[in-house]
């Protein structure tokens, strides 16, 4: 509990201070900066999935190494910005639960590139 | 100025992340089947010459050369992979593959030393199975599924070898460095590609 207040802390921090800096040297540079995919779980599900066709909710968890419910709850976030599928079915008797990234979520994942890069570029030029 | 240093910063970060997950999602294929294969090829000339030797450190020699050229083919094709899938050879999961074989590589070799000393010969070939098989599995961690079941393989060969007459040690090694190569370089080529 207090290490999730403290990362909402940490993020909250981080967006202000982009933010402000952005906002008062180079506005330009981050003008629709995807905040679905900025969280950085999320953006390690995005970034797992891109490399791989499909991953299972197991494989996630061990990538990310986080817990049942974290993973779930930002899966089910990306899942609703249609930046990933899921499927579930039974291999054996044991339930599976598949994501894969679609189009959009690869799409969104390739903006965010380029706008960290060219960050990264505006920041190099002040 | 600060804030501004902040954002590139945390902008390269995040670059970074996102190629380490990538990374890190991604079975490590950079090791060649077809240089397992060479190398399993290899190993069954070496067993025969091996065989032929009239003294122990004969023997030994033999396999050490095939050690040296064994591993010069597995960084060349290695290499090549690498090449042909325009991958960097060392990348994250290729390095940690190879730190993770070489301490029991040095391991084996320092073993060998000892117990040719003590004039325990007989024990090397299984400790050398053994310990191979170590490495192969902890290296094959961050590699697909085919490189620890190698590795299991080989313990398990190992295991049987050490308490195995001295006699059957040539076939253990044919069976080990010859066939295991074989067969898993085949299944790397076959599901892996290259």
């Amino acid at each position: 509990m207090a290490k999730q207040s403290t990362a909402k802390q940490e993020r909250k921090q981080d967006q202000s201070v982009e933010t402000r800096a952005v906002s008062t040297k180079q506005k330009s540079a981050a003008p629709n900066l995807d905040r679905l995919i900025h969280e950085r779980l999320r953006l390690g599900i995005i970034s797992a999935l891109a490399a791989n066709e499909s991953l299972t909710f197991s494989d996630l968890k061990s990538l990310m190494n986080t817990t049942d419910g974290n993973l779930s709850v930002h899966a089910r976030k990306l899942e609703e910005a249609g930046y990933i599928s899921c499927s579930k079915y039974f291999e054996g008797r044991l339930p599976k639960t598949e994501y894969k990234l679609t189009a959009a979520g690869r799409s969104a994942l390739e903006n965010y590139l380029s706008h960290m890069e060219s960050l990264i570029k505006q920041m190099r030029n002040t | 100025m600060e804030p501004v240093r902040f954002v590139s910063d945390r902008a390269m970060d995040n670059l970074r992340y996102i190629r380490e997950t990538m990374e890190r999602a991604t079975p490590f294929t950079g090791i060649s089947g077809r240089g397992e294969m060479t190398i399993g090829a290899t190993a069954l000339i070496a067993t025969v010459i091996a065989a032929r030797q009239p003294s122990f450190k004969m023997w030994v020699y033999t396999w050490l050369a095939e050690g040296l050229f064994s591993t010069l083919i597995a960084g060349w094709s290695m290499d090549r992979k690498a090449r042909a899938t325009h991958t960097p050879l060392f990348s994250g999961s290729g390095r940690k593959a190879l730190f993770s074989l070489a301490p029991s590589i040095i391991a084996g070799g320092l073993l060998t030393l000892v117990l040719t000393r003590a004039g325990q010969t007989t024990t090397i070939p299984g400790m050398w199975l053994l310990l191979y098989g170590t490495g192969v599995i902890t290296g094959g961690m961050f590699s697909v599924r085919a490189v620890p079941a190698m590795g299991l393989c080989f313990m398990a060969l190992g295991a049987l070898a050490l308490f195995s007459p001295a006699a059957w040690t040539n076939w253990f090694m044919a069976v080990g460095f010859g066939g295991l190569h074989l067969l898993f370089g085949a299944i790397i080529v076959r599901k892996y590609g290259g």
